[in-house]
């Protein structure tokens, strides 16, 4: 039985996905704030905080998000999806709220990280186990010619999770001075108690909803799985099937989320030295824009397949990411801001001598002057430098200045035109995302039986958005190692796993709907 | 037919590539973490605990690529299965 009028299905897609919303939001503001939590709870210099730290950020996403899939996708198939993603709900939004509540390190001393890593393998746990059970449970309860539309309302959850997270925060911020945002009971902690005011209405929505039909049907036949675990993955029917969810869809379906989302964000912030809130900016809009297409996507997969909607998709990333970032080097290059003339020309506006360094080397005085200069132009585009000048006194010198050759330019704020060109670039991404993301969810509903689906779609997917697609920050260091002097060479990790799911996907995917998921 | 003969016997070659494709993953990552595993430095990649985790998370993965392969060898994904009772 499936549910084919527009509001009994409204309903079901509403309070599905606003949980999966949720749970994202709460995961992604502990990674948006990770500067200032590591002030309050991983000081520097501690060796046992540091540890803390590196395993809250790695273990989680990692090790802890795919043991989540095992326990929960085994606990939806058992016991049935409505209690076990609502459980996951209140794991999820307990842990972000008790968060928020966690004095500081000065405070309660190691036991402040200690509890924070604690309940951020919670929220991991409990992510891990409630994607599978928001998408068997729409899907599930859709008419078979619009399972990738429907369904494409929780793949909209991910990037709206973002969304909500990159503004409350915005919104937090902008309403105060940094010190009182980053204190120990400070404003960073909103985000964090805010969370439990929408997972209570969640909650609330979601005792309120029933079973999934195709699941009551089988537990009244009495064909449910007794030990889901087995079935999914000691049965090499269906063993194969995860491997080739995992190689030719998830794995690429992963880093081309995480590349247009997330490294996007860092490399826009970090690498091109955009300003705060104007980064926030760029891709807030980038994903406002985009967001609508994951439904547009999902509903075009119903018509004409999953498949090379997902593929076109990596495809498009694998051709364009080094062209795409590669523009945001050349467009933020300031030698060639300063080269700019009429309005668009930067002047200095301010100066600060931050301190200078006096060495008496023989009959030489030499002098570093640390400098910080703001720079801006009639068009509204400004940087500041921080520089360190050399002056050298001596008979023989007599006050010869040497520039400094490498300043370091940061804070940049762009033009409104060149604004809107980076939220275009950033919108591209953002629709590659939605391309290979948006199918996803209807697409491993159909390749595993309703009795063993939670878990034997739960473990790919979070192993291919998770690990596959959480290690691009990681990997982009690794491979910046090797070759400093290149700043795109991060990339080459997204893009050929991303090319090497298309070539799994290609050869070995089926672009045929399945359109009997009953069994 | 001749088409799918030949999609076939591409998948088994591919397999055979799967296959080799694990260990070097894992050879490398160990190389890479030999290699960049430095307590004065103050990267995510000199710290040995995430290394420690990728590694373990991803041995389990390299070995599920070389079952992959190992099945495309043998000819398990020349025809999917239509339903679930084929699985």
């Amino acid at each position: 039985m499936v549910l084919s009028n527009g509001k009994g299905i409204g309903k079901v897609i509403f309070s599905s996905s606003l949980g999966t919303l949720i749970e994202w939001y709460d995961f992604y503001i502990f990674g948006m704030l990770a500067k200032t939590i590591s002030i309050q709870f991983f000081p520097e210099g501690n060796d046992t905080a540091a540890l803390l730290s590196t395993l809250a950020i790695f273990a989680a996403g990692f090790l802890v998000r795919p043991f989540g899939a095992l326990v929960f996708g085994r606990l939806g198939d058992m016991i049935g999806r409505k209690s076990t993603f609502l459980f996951t709900l209140v794991l999820m939004g307990g842990s972000t709220f008790l968060i928020g509540l966690i004095p500081g390190y000065r405070t309660i001393g190691i036991a402040a990280p200690l509890l924070v890593l604690l309940l951020r393998l919670i929220q991991g746990l409990a992510l891990g186990g409630e994607y599978g059970g928001a998408a068997t449970y729409v899907a599930e309860h859709s008419p078979v010619n619009r399972r990738g539309y429907y369904t494409s309302w929780i793949q909209t959850t991910a990037t709206l999770g973002l969304f909500v997270a990159l503004g409350v925060i915005m919104l937090v911020k902008s309403n105060m001075t940094d010190a009182s945002f980053t204190s120990e009971w400070g404003g960073w902690r909103y985000p964090f108690w805010i969370s439990i005011l929408l997972v209570i209405v969640s909650i609330y929505i979601r005792l309120k909803m029933s079973e999934s039909p195709l699941y009551t049907k089988l537990k009244k036949e009495g064909k449910a799985s007794l030990n889901p675990l087995k079935e999914s993955f000691g049965n090499k029917g269906n063993f194969k099937m995860v491997l080739l969810a995992l190689f030719g869809a998830v794995m690429g379906q992963g880093v081309v989320w995480y590349t247009g989302q997330f490294y996007a964000q860092s490399f826009l912030e970090n690498t091109a030295k955009i300003e705060f809130m104007q980064n926030r900016e760029i891709m807030l809009w980038g994903i406002g824009l985009a967001t609508p297409f994951f439904l547009v996507f999902g509903a075009l997969s119903d018509r004409i397949g999953r498949k090379w909607i997902m593929l076109s998709g990596m495809l498009l990333g694998v051709i364009f990411y080094r062209p795409i970032f590669n523009t945001f080097l050349k467009d933020t290059n300031i030698k060639e801001w300063k080269k700019m003339e009429g309005n668009a020309t930067p002047t200095i506006i301010s100066k600060e001598i931050l301190k200078v360094d006096s060495t008496q080397i023989g009959n030489e005085l030499v002098q570093v002057t640390h400098s910080k200069i703001k720079w801006q132009s009639q068009q509204g585009t400004g940087f500041t430098e921080t520089r360190a000048d050399t002056i050298l006194n001596s008979e023989a010198t007599q006050g010869l200045t040497k520039e400094d050759t490498k300043p370091v330019f940061a804070d940049k704020i762009l033009s409104a035109p060149m604004k809107w060109k980076f939220i275009s670039l950033v919108f591209v991404m953002i629709l590659f995302v939605t391309m290979a993301y948006a199918p996803i969810a209807a697409f491993l509903v159909e390749l595993f039986p309703t009795r063993i689906r939670y878990t034997s779609m739960s473990l790919p997917y979070h192993i291919g958005n998770g690990v596959f697609g959480g290690l691009v920050p990681f990997i982009a260091t690794l491979l910046s190692a090797g070759s400093p002097t290149d700043p795109l060479v991060g990339l080459w990790y997204p893009i050929l796993i991303a090319a090497l799911c298309v070539v799994i996907g290609t050869f070995y995917l089926s672009n045929k709907i399945d359109k009997n998921i009953n069994d | 037919m001749i088409k799918k003969l030949n999609m076939n016997s591409i998948k088994k070659i591919m397999g055979f590539f799967w296959m080799i494709l694990a260990p070097v993953v894992i050879y490398l990552l160990i190389k890479a973490a030999i290699q960049n595993i430095d307590s004065t430095g103050t990267k995510d990649i000199n710290k040995p605990v995430p290394w420690i985790i990728i590694i373990t998370i991803f041995t389990p993965i390299a070995i599920g690529l070389m079952i992959f392969g190992y099945y495309s060898l043998k000819g398990e994904y020349d025809h999917l299965p239509r339903s679930s009772d084929d699985l």
